[in-house]
């Protein structure tokens, strides 16, 4: 399979780089473009399925074509009466047989990279995450590292690393489509997959599962770094001291605040075990606020102040007392300060 | 007999005449309507969902607006727009096609009609009350659909499950009226294929409706009476609902099709004045399709993670179905082949459909390759495909088939220069839509989102898309135009404007309300096409001529559906409050009382004597 | 036409319920509504088999089903689809007094049947707490052999009215057709049920 079809491959991707030039789709959301195992595996029978169906389509619309331009009703032929056919055997026969050998060249390999794909007997070696979806945010549990983080995931390139997703409400899907194809996070069963990332890179995530009013700001991160620098991230992020006192006397009103507001009772830093909303252990190095936002400090604010304005229907609105521009500018001081590592969306070469 | 001269009756008895009627080509005028209505009504949703998405994070509707707004033009187009339309078209021609006087159970086909027509605009309240209109999208999963706030989804249970009755209905008295009251000499391998593919889309009615009326019934349980199924706390399960769903859904999207199969071959053959190419592998193809169409439900689930197996199995049942399909539209091509054909309008969207379903079925096939699929699901790319299928197969169907017989239906002859321009402009403005959305589709833009984000590669797909998406909605306008026109002033029709070759052809347009004088012999297939080439140009009759009988109009079919009407706000609202348990027994008593009417009066219909009929030959 | 005049022995049809054009349509009619019904019932024991494990920590099947009552009601059902082809038998026949004799003892083991199901429902929910909403095993099993109660009710109150109706006409070409279909729906409940009796009542005992 592998001789023609790549050279179907590489004429794919060049038109397809084409297409992508021309500022058509994001290199790092494109599904187009695969830059991981499962997104090369779909790549490959999206590129198979549609060379067999478009030389259906182009026989089809020869034979269209012909009929148009031969077989209009000629004028001054009105009384003219075609011989009327029953049909044909042998022309039956081959476009019933044909597509019949179609369809086992596409299924052959299509089972193949099914079980590919569904195989998690290596999930023991691997890097483990438990996934869990959110109404409109995702939470990511490092299984043996114990590491606690939202919204952005960090792996290492050219690992697979294993992920079991869970949703805490509805039904949410997991779609990173740079690196692999989706899977549903279902309330009942945990869902596995693995993702393989070939490059390192910030990839959007996405989700692809009507979730509620938000399900299209219910964006993610997946941030594939250096191995050595994700050993990195994991043991700056073992070593957070929750308890540690920021520097700036506004970012310690903002602790304060952050307190006095009870805000621990939804959102965890470093140890806290809560989960309501996202974790905050590293903050100050999310890609982006809310999963949509670009990360400055005046959207931070406005978050804060009013939620339901730019995440329609999330828990975070009037879950805690309306705050002041003053307070609110405190808290977002002390949040952007809880940062732990230096291996950061940047380390992966940024948005 | 047509609408210009019942208008002359005053306004009063011309309602009340198609109230109460039982007459299958006047129900059909109500299923045209019904169905024309919730077109325009599913349009403007349309509209208003291209208007929010023509640029990025635009803020046009709200994030819940926007969900009601794509919730119900899905639920609109599918159940209270394509369906009664195709059904409204199986209604006023299979019966003349099989030479029937009428459908089996004249009075069911009433009340299949009101019970859709009073769900669908149950459905549409939840516009004005209870807290919004439905918003978990037509194929609204649990637990999202539990989680809803306000009445939305209790409106979808109900008016889906009245309409949905309604549907059922229709489908046995079709399956019946075939069975046995074909005319003499209309074998089943003589009918039509419009009348085949009423046959077996009525069988695919029968057996998946009620797997949504259980999924129906599920979910309003677990909503109004706090039931567990899909409760995970009690050991409740979502995915269920899916499987329920789409065992309906999958055979659901055969049940639109199908029936535009059968249009565009009866247009192809007439139009091209051939025979049909290979009619018993179209008849089989078509029964096959069928068969598949129950088998592959689960390639709509394929990244629930049901494991490898289900996923492999289930995405080579659906690859399969592409075979019959495609002997389909190479018969098409070989009966124009050697033709001569006419381009009409009813040729041009028959024309029109060849390469766009052919685009449909291939991206059909690309979705039924489950690892590609994890890219497609539930993304732009579905959008597209279903698109292709169900505008460019089931709504070119229709569009193809009221061209086709509207001089059969109402006596006159559209106007062909419109028809033209509406054809090209539609046919243009729904490829610049959808096409790119394949696209927007794989450069990670998934369905169902109120806002795509700047800077995502996604502006200019989404312009060109809601740019065509208007294109679409001025053919529509033009239609409307032209409907108009045709009523006015339209060109007076003939019995047989197109050299037609199957039996409603052989009687006047629009036909007596007994269809025909003497019941016809039929000696073959394309009986009308065998008269003209070696007969007299006439069908015979089979029977000499003597009395018909005839069904009485009733109102009650209305009754009931408007009681189970009444009943069913009783029960969105009674959650609410337990005095509105009162409109359920109101509603219902209404229901049961026209139904107990039903069975304890004797209704023999009446007869139209000899005397009468030959009176009237002239 | 001769709808309204009663039959005598000699111009009886062999089949008088398919002797009209009516006639056959209702029968076939009703013929593919039990095809729906059959997907109906389905879908129902696939949810049910789905969620039969699922107790939530409330009672389990092997904590609560007794086959004793279970097993009469089965025999009274099954009996009374023996009665209704009785019936048909004498409907066939032209005797119209002992089709309406059998028909009445069919109604009467219905009623005895459903009260049984009374019975049995509020033995489970006032005796072990297991009602609709305690888990999702008994929102399925309540909604499953609850729709077929359902049914065998619509089938009793469909009995009364045809028997009332035409107590005092006879049997004609009219209302034979209605009185068949009636025995096809009932023998369709029946069936049913034996698939409830195995599916939830046997597999309920082994667990």
């Amino acid at each position: 399979m592998k001789g023609w079809m790549g050279k179907f491959k590489s004429l794919f991707l060049l038109s397809t780089l084409a297409l992508v030039l021309a500022g058509c789709g994001r290199d790092n959301l494109t599904a187009l473009v695969p830059k991981g195992y499962g997104a090369e595996s779909s790549m490959n029978l999206i590129i198979l399925s549609t060379v067999v169906m478009l030389f259906v389509f182009i026989v089809v619309m020869l034979v269209y074509t012909i009929v148009l331009i031969r077989f209009r009703k000629k004028k001054g032929q009105d009384d003219y009466i075609p011989k009327q056919v029953e049909g044909n055997k042998t022309l039956e026969t081959v476009w019933t047989i044909i597509p019949i050998i179609l369809v086992l060249i596409l299924a052959v390999p299509t089972v193949a990279a099914t079980f590919d794909l569904a195989d998690e007997s290596a999930s023991g070696d691997g890097i483990n995450i438990d996934v869990t979806g959110n109404q409109y945010w995702w939470h990511f549990e490092y299984d043996d590292e114990e590491i606690t983080t939202s919204q952005d995931m960090y792996i290492p390139v050219g690992e697979r690393v294993y992920i079991h997703m869970l949703s805490g409400d509805v039904i949410h899907s997991f779609w990173v489509p740079s690196i692999s194809g989706k899977m549903d996070v279902n309330p009942e069963n945990v869902n596995t997959m693995y993702l393989e990332a070939y490059e390192e890179g910030v990839y959007w995530g996405k989700c692809a599962e009507l979730c509620g009013p938000s399900h299209s700001l219910m964006d993610f991160k997946v941030i594939a770094v250096s191995p050595e620098e994700y050993d990195q991230w994991v043991s700056d992020m073992q070593s957070v001291d929750p308890e540690e006192e920021p520097q700036e006397a506004v970012a310690q009103d903002g602790k304060a605040l952050f307190e006095e507001n009870n805000c621990m009772s939804c959102h965890g830093i470093g140890s806290s075990p809560s989960a309501v909303g996202p974790d905050l252990t590293n903050f100050a190095n999310r890609s982006t606020i809310a999963g949509y936002l670009e990360p400055t400090k005046e959207n931070l604010v406005d978050w804060l102040m009013d939620p339901e304005s730019l995440k329609p229907g999330n828990l975070m609105t009037d879950a805690y007392p309306a705050l002041s521009e003053e307070d609110a500018d405190s808290i977002a001081e002390y949040l952007l300060q809880l940062d732990h590592s230096d291996i950061t969306p940047d380390s992966a070469g940024g948005m | 007999m047509s609408i210009a001269s019942t208008q002359k009756q005053g306004f009063g008895a011309f309602l009340w005449d198609y109230i109460t009627t039982v007459d299958h080509k006047k129900i059909a005028h109500l299923y045209l309507f019904g169905g024309g209505f919730f077109f325009l009504l599913g349009g403007l949703e349309a509209l208003i969902i291209r208007l929010q998405l023509v640029v990025p994070e635009n803020d046009f509707i709200s994030a819940g607006l926007y969900n009601e707004m794509f919730t119900m033009h899905g639920v609109t187009m599918i159940f209270l727009a394509a369906m009664p339309l195709l059904l409204g078209l199986m209604n006023a021609i299979m019966p003349l096609q099989i030479g029937a006087r009428d459908v089996a159970f004249p009075f069911l086909n009433s009340l299949g009609f009101w019970l859709f027509m009073f769900g669908g605009i149950l459905l549409n309240f939840s516009w004005f009350m209870g807290g919004g209109a439905p918003d978990a999208g037509w194929t609204s999963y649990t637990p999202l659909s539990l989680q809803s706030p306000g009445h939305g989804v209790d409106f979808y249970v109900l008016g889906l499950q009245i309409s949905g009755a309604g549907t059922l209905m229709g489908g046995i008295n079709f399956l019946v009226t075939i069975v046995t009251m074909r005319a003499p000499g209309m074998t089943y391998m003589r009918m039509p294929l419009f009348s085949w593919a009423t046959f077996v889309t009525s069988m695919l009615i029968l057996f998946a409706f009620p797997a949504l009326t259980v999924g129906l019934f599920l979910l309003m349980f677990d909503r109004m009476f706090d039931s567990a199924f899909f409760d995970v706390a009690l050991g409740g399960n979502s995915v269920i609902w899916q499987h329920l769903f789409w065992i309906f859904g999958h055979p659901e999207v055969y049940i639109l099709i199908l029936p535009a199969f059968g249009v565009f071959s009866d247009i192809t053959s007439t139009l091209s004045k051939k025979r049909l190419f290979g009619y018993t592998a179209m008849v089989f193809a078509t029964i096959l399709i069928a068969f598949l169409g129950f088998m592959v439900w689960a390639h709509h689930m394929f990244t629930v993670g049901l494991g490898p197996v289900a996923n492999s199995i289930f995405a080579i049942a659906t690859m399969a179905i592409a075979v019959p399909t495609g002997i389909k539209i190479f018969n098409w091509l070989a009966t124009m082949w050697g033709g001569s054909i006419t381009i009409n309008s009813a040729m041009l969207w028959t024309l029109g459909f060849i390469p766009t379903f052919t685009i449909g079925g291939m991206t059909g096939v690309m979705l039924g390759s489950a690892v590609a699929d994890y890219q497609y699901h539930d993304t732009y790319f579905v959008v597209a495909h279903f698109h292709y299928v169900i505008v460019g197969g089931t709504l070119f169907g229709i569009l193809a088939a009221l061209h086709f017989w509207w001089p059969k239906m109402f006596g006159r002859i559209l106007h062909e220069g419109m028809g033209k321009i509406t054809f090209w402009i539609f046919f243009s403005g729904f490829h610049l839509t959808f096409f790119v959305q394949h696209f927007l589709g794989l450069m990670g833009m998934p369905r169902r989102y109120w806002v795509f984000l700047e800077d995502q590669g996604l502006d200019m797909g989404n312009l060109v898309s809601t740019i065509g998406a208007f294109l679409m909605g001025i053919a529509v306008v033009i239609f409307l135009i032209n409907i108009f026109y045709s009523w006015s002033k339209g060109e007076k029709a003939p019995a047989d404007p197109w050299d037609g070759r199957s039996l409603e052809w052989a009687i006047s347009s629009p036909p007596p309300h007994y269809n025909f004088k003497q019941t016809p012999l039929v000696r073959g297939l394309d009986p009308l096409w065998i008269e003209k080439m070696e007969g007299k140009g006439e069908i015979r009759p089979a029977e000499p001529l003597g009395d018909i009988h005839m069904p009485n109009s009733t109102v009650l079919p209305f009754m009931m559906s408007l009681g189970f009407t009444i009943a069913g706000f009783g029960f969105i609202f009674q959650v609410d409050h337990s005095a509105y348990l009162i409109l359920v027994f109101a509603g219902m008593a209404i229901a049961l009382l026209s139904m107990l009417i039903r069975s304890l009066k004797d209704d023999h219909g009446y007869h139209i004597t000899k005397e009468e009929l030959e009176r009237e030959a002239d | 036409m001769s709808h309204d005049h009663s039959l005598n022995p000699e111009t009886m049809p062999q089949e008088p319920e398919k002797a009209t054009l009516e006639g056959r349509n209702k029968f076939l009619g009703l013929w593919f509504f039990l095809g729906g019904e059959t997907v109906l019932f389905a879908s129902f024991f696939g949810t049910y088999l789905a969620l039969r494990n699922s107790t939530a920590g409330g009672p389990a099947s092997t904590d609560i089903f007794g086959l004793g009552l279970v097993f009469a009601m089965t025999m009274i059902l099954l009996t009374s689809s023996l009665t209704s082809v009785y019936a048909m038998y004498h409907m066939k026949n032209n005797d119209f007094k002992k089709m309406m004799l059998w028909l009445g003892i069919t109604g009467l083991l219905g009623i005895s049947f459903l009260a049984l199901e009374i019975y049995e429902f509020a033995h489970y929910i006032i005796d072990y707490e297991f009602t609709f909403r305690s888990s999702a095993f008994g929102s399925a099993f309540y909604t499953l052999v609850g729709f077929h109660g359902g049914h065998v009710l619509f089938g009793i109150t469909w009995l009364i009215a045809l028997m009332v109706r035409n107590a005092k006409r006879g049997l004609n070409l009219y209302n034979a057709p209605k009185f068949y279909t009636f025995s096809l729906y009932w023998h369709f409940i029946d069936v049913v049920w034996v698939f409830i009796f195995t599916v939830v009542y046997l597999m309920g005992r082994v667990g």
